[in-house]
Protein backbone atom coordinates (compact mmCIF):
# COMPACT_ATOMS: atom_id res chain seq x y z
CA UNK A 1 0.00 0.00 0.00
CA UNK A 2 0.83 3.49 -0.62
CA UNK A 3 0.73 4.56 2.53
CA UNK A 4 3.60 2.16 3.64
CA UNK A 5 6.17 3.99 2.20
CA UNK A 6 4.96 7.62 2.94
CA UNK A 7 4.75 5.85 6.82
CA UNK A 8 7.91 4.85 6.61
CA UNK A 9 9.55 8.25 4.90
CA UNK A 10 7.87 10.05 7.89
CA UNK A 11 9.09 8.19 10.29
CA UNK A 12 12.72 7.83 9.58
CA UNK A 13 12.12 11.81 9.35
CA UNK A 14 10.46 11.96 12.58
CA UNK A 15 13.72 9.76 13.95
CA UNK A 16 16.06 11.66 12.41
CA UNK A 17 14.82 14.73 13.28
CA UNK A 18 14.65 13.50 17.20
CA UNK A 19 18.07 11.84 17.40
CA UNK A 20 19.55 15.32 15.42
CA UNK A 21 17.94 17.24 18.47
CA UNK A 22 19.82 14.71 21.01
CA UNK A 23 22.67 15.40 18.98
CA UNK A 24 22.75 19.02 19.11
CA UNK A 25 21.97 18.70 22.53
CA UNK A 26 24.81 16.83 23.51
CA UNK A 27 27.44 18.76 21.50
CA UNK A 28 26.27 22.03 23.06
CA UNK A 29 24.34 23.51 19.93
CA UNK A 30 20.38 24.80 21.00
CA UNK A 31 20.17 23.30 17.51
CA UNK A 32 19.19 20.13 15.46
CA UNK A 33 22.62 18.51 14.42
CA UNK A 34 22.25 16.61 11.04
CA UNK A 35 18.50 14.99 11.26
CA UNK A 36 17.82 15.09 7.76
CA UNK A 37 20.69 13.64 7.05
CA UNK A 38 20.47 10.89 9.92
CA UNK A 39 16.83 10.31 8.34
CA UNK A 40 18.69 9.54 4.81
CA UNK A 41 21.11 7.64 6.48
CA UNK A 42 18.25 5.12 7.91
CA UNK A 43 16.45 5.41 4.70
CA UNK A 44 19.46 3.99 2.73
CA UNK A 45 20.16 1.39 4.86
CA UNK A 46 16.83 0.11 4.78
CA UNK A 47 16.65 0.14 1.27
CA UNK A 48 20.04 -1.88 0.94
CA UNK A 49 18.58 -4.17 3.28
CA UNK A 50 18.25 -8.23 1.94
CA UNK A 51 15.04 -8.55 0.53
CA UNK A 52 15.02 -11.22 3.14
CA UNK A 53 15.09 -8.55 6.09
CA UNK A 54 13.18 -5.64 4.15
CA UNK A 55 11.12 -5.46 1.00
CA UNK A 56 9.00 -2.59 0.23
CA UNK A 57 6.25 -3.48 -2.81
CA UNK A 58 6.24 -1.11 -5.87
CA UNK A 59 3.39 0.29 -4.47
CA UNK A 60 4.41 1.23 -1.58
CA UNK A 61 7.92 2.66 -2.81
CA UNK A 62 6.05 4.65 -5.04
CA UNK A 63 5.33 6.12 -1.57
CA UNK A 64 8.38 7.35 -1.42
CA UNK A 65 9.20 7.77 -5.23
CA UNK A 66 6.15 10.45 -5.11
CA UNK A 67 7.72 12.81 -2.57
CA UNK A 68 11.48 12.64 -4.10
CA UNK A 69 10.04 13.41 -7.36
CA UNK A 70 8.21 16.48 -5.40
CA UNK A 71 11.74 17.64 -4.22
CA UNK A 72 12.20 20.46 -6.97
CA UNK A 73 8.73 21.98 -6.89
CA UNK A 74 9.35 22.41 -3.24
CA UNK A 75 12.40 24.03 -3.28
CA UNK A 76 10.35 26.49 -5.81
CA UNK A 77 7.89 26.50 -2.90
CA UNK A 78 10.84 27.40 -0.96
CA UNK A 79 12.51 29.83 -3.12
CA UNK A 80 9.77 31.56 -3.17
CA UNK A 81 8.89 32.51 -0.38
CA UNK A 82 12.53 33.69 0.65
CA UNK A 83 12.96 37.19 2.45
CA UNK A 84 15.13 37.89 -1.59
CA UNK A 85 14.40 42.02 -1.40
CA UNK A 86 15.93 42.39 2.34
CA UNK A 87 18.83 39.78 1.19
CA UNK A 88 19.90 41.75 -2.30
CA UNK A 89 22.17 44.44 -0.58
CA UNK A 90 24.48 41.03 0.18
CA UNK A 91 23.92 39.08 -3.74
CA UNK A 92 27.71 40.00 -4.40
CA UNK A 93 28.84 37.49 -1.70
CA UNK A 94 26.18 34.67 -3.26
CA UNK A 95 27.37 35.11 -6.61
CA UNK A 96 30.94 35.31 -5.90
CA UNK A 97 31.05 32.22 -3.30
CA UNK A 98 28.83 30.48 -6.23
CA UNK A 99 31.00 31.21 -9.04
CA UNK A 100 34.48 30.13 -6.88
CA UNK A 101 33.06 27.26 -4.95
CA UNK A 102 32.32 25.89 -8.65
CA UNK A 103 35.40 26.36 -10.23
CA UNK A 104 37.55 24.90 -7.00
CA UNK A 105 35.22 21.95 -7.58
CA UNK A 106 35.87 21.41 -11.45
CA UNK A 107 39.63 22.08 -10.83
CA UNK A 108 39.06 18.65 -8.39
CA UNK A 109 37.50 16.34 -10.68
CA UNK A 110 41.04 15.51 -12.84
CA UNK A 111 42.80 15.61 -9.63
CA UNK A 112 40.41 12.89 -7.64
CA UNK A 113 39.59 10.58 -10.32
CA UNK A 114 43.07 10.10 -11.10
CA UNK A 115 43.08 8.31 -7.72
CA UNK A 116 40.64 5.93 -8.51
CA UNK A 117 41.28 5.86 -12.66
CA UNK A 118 44.19 3.19 -11.88
CA UNK A 119 42.04 1.28 -9.49
CA UNK A 120 39.09 1.26 -12.28
CA UNK A 121 41.82 -0.05 -14.75
CA UNK A 122 43.02 -2.96 -12.44
CA UNK A 123 39.24 -4.00 -11.94
CA UNK A 124 38.69 -4.09 -15.60
CA UNK A 125 41.85 -6.29 -16.37
CA UNK A 126 40.94 -8.28 -13.27
CA UNK A 127 37.49 -8.79 -14.50
CA UNK A 128 38.26 -9.60 -18.16
CA UNK A 129 38.18 -13.51 -19.24
CA UNK A 130 41.05 -15.49 -18.10
CA UNK A 131 42.54 -16.74 -21.39
CA UNK B 1 -20.32 38.67 -3.88
CA UNK B 2 -19.21 38.00 -7.74
CA UNK B 3 -17.97 35.00 -9.00
CA UNK B 4 -14.27 35.96 -8.78
CA UNK B 5 -14.68 36.90 -4.97
CA UNK B 6 -16.13 33.37 -4.06
CA UNK B 7 -13.63 31.54 -6.16
CA UNK B 8 -11.22 33.54 -4.46
CA UNK B 9 -12.47 32.53 -0.99
CA UNK B 10 -11.97 28.99 -2.22
CA UNK B 11 -8.22 29.36 -3.09
CA UNK B 12 -7.93 31.08 0.42
CA UNK B 13 -9.57 28.66 2.32
CA UNK B 14 -7.67 25.21 0.65
CA UNK B 15 -4.06 27.05 0.21
CA UNK B 16 -2.21 24.05 0.11
CA UNK B 17 -3.59 23.07 -3.21
CA UNK B 18 -3.49 26.66 -4.45
CA UNK B 19 -0.23 26.65 -3.79
CA UNK B 20 -0.03 23.02 -5.44
CA UNK B 21 -1.15 25.06 -8.58
CA UNK B 22 1.14 28.38 -8.00
CA UNK B 23 4.31 25.69 -8.34
CA UNK B 24 3.08 23.48 -11.00
CA UNK B 25 2.17 27.25 -12.95
CA UNK B 26 5.80 28.69 -12.28
CA UNK B 27 7.14 25.44 -13.30
CA UNK B 28 5.22 25.17 -16.84
CA UNK B 29 6.02 27.98 -17.54
CA UNK B 30 9.89 27.60 -16.65
CA UNK B 31 10.50 24.44 -18.31
CA UNK B 32 8.73 26.18 -21.61
CA UNK B 33 11.27 28.94 -21.25
CA UNK B 34 13.82 26.51 -20.98
CA UNK B 35 12.71 25.03 -23.88
CA UNK B 36 12.28 27.54 -25.98
CA UNK B 37 14.89 30.47 -25.18
CA UNK B 38 17.66 28.12 -24.13
CA UNK B 39 17.03 25.44 -26.05
CA UNK B 40 17.56 23.33 -22.63
CA UNK B 41 20.63 24.48 -22.00
CA UNK B 42 19.47 26.41 -18.30
CA UNK B 43 17.45 23.47 -16.64
CA UNK B 44 13.97 23.80 -16.25
CA UNK B 45 14.64 23.33 -12.64
CA UNK B 46 17.25 25.97 -12.61
CA UNK B 47 14.94 28.56 -14.18
CA UNK B 48 11.79 27.71 -12.04
CA UNK B 49 14.01 28.23 -8.29
CA UNK B 50 15.31 31.74 -10.06
CA UNK B 51 11.58 32.81 -10.88
CA UNK B 52 10.69 31.22 -7.55
CA UNK B 53 13.14 33.99 -6.04
CA UNK B 54 11.98 36.74 -8.78
CA UNK B 55 8.57 36.36 -7.88
CA UNK B 56 9.68 36.49 -3.73
CA UNK B 57 11.55 39.88 -4.50
CA UNK B 58 8.47 41.08 -6.33
CA UNK B 59 6.35 40.27 -3.48
CA UNK B 60 8.62 41.38 -1.09
CA UNK B 61 8.95 44.80 -2.31
CA UNK B 62 5.26 45.00 -2.73
CA UNK B 63 4.11 43.55 0.12
CA UNK B 64 7.17 44.51 2.78
CA UNK B 65 6.72 41.15 4.46
CA UNK B 66 9.63 38.71 5.23
CA UNK B 67 8.05 35.64 3.72
CA UNK B 68 8.11 36.18 -0.33
CA UNK B 69 4.96 34.99 -1.96
CA UNK B 70 3.71 33.52 1.05
CA UNK B 71 2.94 37.19 2.15
CA UNK B 72 0.24 37.36 -0.64
CA UNK B 73 -3.07 36.13 1.27
CA UNK B 74 -3.76 34.09 -2.06
CA UNK B 75 -0.10 32.80 -1.83
CA UNK B 76 0.09 31.73 1.92
CA UNK B 77 -0.01 27.69 1.20
CA UNK B 78 3.24 28.22 -0.76
CA UNK B 79 4.38 29.02 3.31
CA UNK B 80 3.32 25.60 3.98
CA UNK B 81 4.55 23.90 0.78
CA UNK B 82 8.22 25.32 0.89
CA UNK B 83 8.53 25.10 4.69
CA UNK B 84 10.89 23.28 6.57
CA UNK B 85 8.42 20.25 6.91
CA UNK B 86 7.69 19.70 2.96
CA UNK B 87 11.04 20.65 2.29
CA UNK B 88 13.09 17.89 4.72
CA UNK B 89 10.26 15.46 3.65
CA UNK B 90 11.39 15.54 -0.03
CA UNK B 91 15.21 15.89 0.77
CA UNK B 92 14.91 12.31 2.51
CA UNK B 93 12.60 10.85 0.00
CA UNK B 94 15.43 11.54 -2.54
CA UNK B 95 17.76 9.18 -0.64
CA UNK B 96 15.70 6.11 -1.01
CA UNK B 97 17.19 3.99 -3.64
CA UNK B 98 20.79 4.79 -3.75
CA UNK B 99 22.95 2.50 -3.28
CA UNK B 100 25.43 2.04 -1.07
CA UNK B 101 27.21 -1.19 -2.95
CA UNK B 102 27.41 1.05 -6.16
CA UNK B 103 29.54 3.43 -3.65
CA UNK B 104 31.82 0.73 -3.31
CA UNK B 105 31.89 -0.44 -6.15
CA UNK B 106 32.71 3.02 -7.41
CA UNK B 107 35.75 3.08 -4.99
CA UNK B 108 36.46 4.87 -1.97
CA UNK B 109 37.23 7.92 -3.93
CA UNK B 110 33.87 8.08 -4.84
CA UNK B 111 32.87 8.91 -0.82
CA UNK B 112 35.64 10.98 -0.60
CA UNK B 113 34.79 13.04 -2.98
CA UNK B 114 31.50 13.63 -1.64
CA UNK B 115 33.05 14.78 1.49
CA UNK B 116 36.12 16.76 -0.33
CA UNK B 117 33.57 18.15 -2.20
CA UNK B 118 31.20 19.26 0.69
CA UNK B 119 33.96 20.70 2.83
CA UNK B 120 36.06 22.35 -0.33
CA UNK B 121 32.70 24.24 -1.09
CA UNK B 122 32.03 24.98 2.19
CA UNK B 123 35.54 26.40 2.84
CA UNK B 124 35.11 28.34 -0.23
CA UNK B 125 31.79 29.54 0.84
CA UNK B 126 32.79 30.95 4.21
CA UNK B 127 36.55 32.24 2.98
CA UNK B 128 34.41 34.43 0.57
CA UNK B 129 31.65 35.14 3.61
CA UNK B 130 34.92 36.51 6.19
CA UNK B 131 36.44 38.50 3.37
CA UNK B 132 33.02 40.19 2.84
CA UNK B 133 33.01 41.20 6.74
CA UNK B 134 30.52 38.45 7.65
CA UNK B 135 32.11 37.80 10.93
CA UNK B 136 29.08 36.18 12.98
CA UNK B 137 30.08 32.24 13.05
CA UNK B 138 26.26 31.23 12.08
CA UNK B 139 26.25 33.91 9.14
CA UNK B 140 29.29 32.26 8.12
CA UNK B 141 28.37 28.73 8.16
CA UNK B 142 25.59 29.24 6.60
CA UNK B 143 27.11 31.27 3.73
CA UNK B 144 29.59 28.38 3.34
CA UNK B 145 26.77 25.45 3.54
CA UNK B 146 24.98 27.90 0.79
CA UNK B 147 27.81 27.31 -1.59
CA UNK B 148 27.38 23.39 -0.84
CA UNK B 149 23.87 23.60 -1.96
CA UNK B 150 20.90 25.35 -1.87
CA UNK B 151 19.37 23.07 0.20
CA UNK B 152 22.20 22.53 2.64
CA UNK B 153 22.11 26.44 3.03
CA UNK B 154 18.40 26.93 4.00
CA UNK B 155 18.91 23.21 6.29
CA UNK B 156 21.66 24.57 8.34
CA UNK B 157 20.35 28.15 8.58
CA UNK B 158 17.47 26.68 10.30
CA UNK B 159 18.90 24.56 12.50
CA UNK B 160 21.59 27.19 13.58
CA UNK B 161 18.92 29.93 13.95
CA UNK B 162 20.37 32.05 10.88
CA UNK B 163 18.74 35.26 9.92
CA UNK B 164 16.22 34.89 7.19
CA UNK B 165 18.34 37.58 4.86
CA UNK B 166 21.44 35.08 5.45
CA UNK B 167 19.47 32.32 4.40
CA UNK B 168 18.39 33.76 1.31
CA UNK B 169 21.92 34.48 0.99
CA UNK B 170 22.91 30.70 1.42
CA UNK B 171 20.06 30.20 -1.70
CA UNK B 172 21.56 32.87 -4.03
CA UNK B 173 25.00 31.19 -3.46
CA UNK B 174 23.73 27.75 -4.24
CA UNK B 175 21.23 28.81 -6.75
CA UNK B 176 24.57 30.33 -8.59
CA UNK B 177 26.49 27.21 -7.94
CA UNK B 178 23.69 24.93 -9.73
CA UNK B 179 23.04 27.20 -12.88
CA UNK B 180 26.73 27.47 -13.35
CA UNK B 181 27.20 23.73 -12.83
CA UNK B 182 24.44 22.70 -15.67
CA UNK B 183 25.67 25.54 -18.22
CA UNK B 184 29.28 24.64 -17.42
CA UNK B 185 29.57 21.53 -17.06
CA UNK B 186 29.12 21.05 -20.82
CA UNK B 187 32.23 23.55 -21.99
CA UNK B 188 34.28 22.04 -19.23
CA UNK B 189 33.61 18.57 -19.58
CA UNK B 190 36.96 17.84 -21.72
CA UNK B 191 39.13 19.44 -20.19
CA UNK B 192 38.43 17.91 -16.65
CA UNK B 193 37.91 14.30 -18.58
CA UNK B 194 34.73 13.98 -17.52
CA UNK B 195 34.12 10.83 -19.86
CA UNK B 196 33.54 7.51 -18.11
CA UNK B 197 31.28 6.43 -15.07
CA UNK B 198 34.17 7.15 -12.25
CA UNK B 199 34.76 10.44 -13.37
CA UNK B 200 30.65 10.86 -13.17
CA UNK B 201 31.19 9.62 -9.98
CA UNK B 202 33.76 11.95 -8.73
CA UNK B 203 32.16 15.03 -10.23
CA UNK B 204 28.86 14.06 -8.74
CA UNK B 205 30.24 14.00 -5.11
CA UNK B 206 32.24 17.17 -5.76
CA UNK B 207 29.07 19.21 -7.24
CA UNK B 208 26.99 17.70 -5.74
CA UNK B 209 23.86 19.63 -6.49
CA UNK B 210 21.53 17.76 -7.76
CA UNK B 211 19.61 19.46 -10.21
CA UNK B 212 23.17 20.83 -11.57
CA UNK B 213 24.66 17.16 -11.59
CA UNK B 214 21.59 15.75 -13.32
CA UNK B 215 21.52 18.81 -15.55
CA UNK B 216 24.86 19.58 -16.37
CA UNK B 217 25.57 15.86 -17.00
CA UNK B 218 22.16 15.30 -19.47
CA UNK B 219 24.03 17.81 -20.88
CA UNK B 220 27.04 16.28 -21.63
CA UNK B 221 26.36 12.81 -22.24
CA UNK B 222 22.74 11.60 -20.66
CA UNK B 223 24.61 7.71 -19.77
CA UNK B 224 27.07 9.52 -17.14
CA UNK B 225 23.97 10.87 -15.41
CA UNK B 226 23.05 8.01 -13.25
CA UNK B 227 26.59 7.55 -12.39
CA UNK B 228 27.07 11.52 -11.21
CA UNK B 229 23.22 11.50 -10.04
CA UNK B 230 24.19 9.01 -7.48
CA UNK B 231 26.83 10.31 -5.34
CA UNK B 232 25.32 13.15 -5.90
CA UNK B 233 22.59 11.94 -4.04
CA UNK B 234 24.55 11.67 -0.81
CA UNK B 235 26.11 15.12 -1.27
CA UNK B 236 23.46 16.98 0.43
CA UNK B 237 23.01 14.35 3.57
CA UNK B 238 26.56 14.73 3.85
CA UNK B 239 26.03 18.71 3.89
CA UNK B 240 23.53 18.29 5.84
CA UNK B 241 25.01 16.17 8.11
CA UNK B 242 28.55 18.52 8.57
CA UNK B 243 27.82 22.07 8.16
CA UNK B 244 25.78 22.87 11.06
CA UNK B 245 27.83 20.08 13.12
CA UNK B 246 31.41 19.92 12.57
CA UNK B 247 31.91 22.31 10.14
CA UNK B 248 30.19 24.63 12.41
CA UNK B 249 31.98 23.85 14.89
CA UNK B 250 35.31 24.24 12.86
CA UNK B 251 34.19 27.43 11.75
CA UNK B 252 33.48 28.71 15.25
CA UNK B 253 37.45 27.75 17.19
CA UNK B 254 38.13 30.41 13.81
CA UNK B 255 36.22 33.05 14.20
Amino acid sequence: MVIYGVALLAACMLLGIQMGSWLGTALGIEANVGGVGLAMLMLIVLSNLSKQRFHLSPVSESGIKFWSAMYIPIVVAMAAKQNVAAALDGGLVALVAGILAVSASFLLVPVLARFDKETALEDAENSLPKQ
Amino acid sequence: MSIIGEFEAVLVKYELLTAFVFVGLVMLASYWLSDRLTRGSIHGSAVAITAGLGLAYWAGVTTGGSQGVADITLLSGVGLLGGAMFRDFAIIATAYGADLEAIRRGGIVGAASVVIGVVLSFLVGAVVAVSFGYTDPIDVTTIGAGAVTYIVGPVTGTALGASSEIVVLSVGAGLVKSVLVMVGTPLVANKIGLNNPVSAMVYGGLMGTTSGVAGGLAATDPRLVPYGAMTATFYTGAGCLLAPSILFLAVRLFI
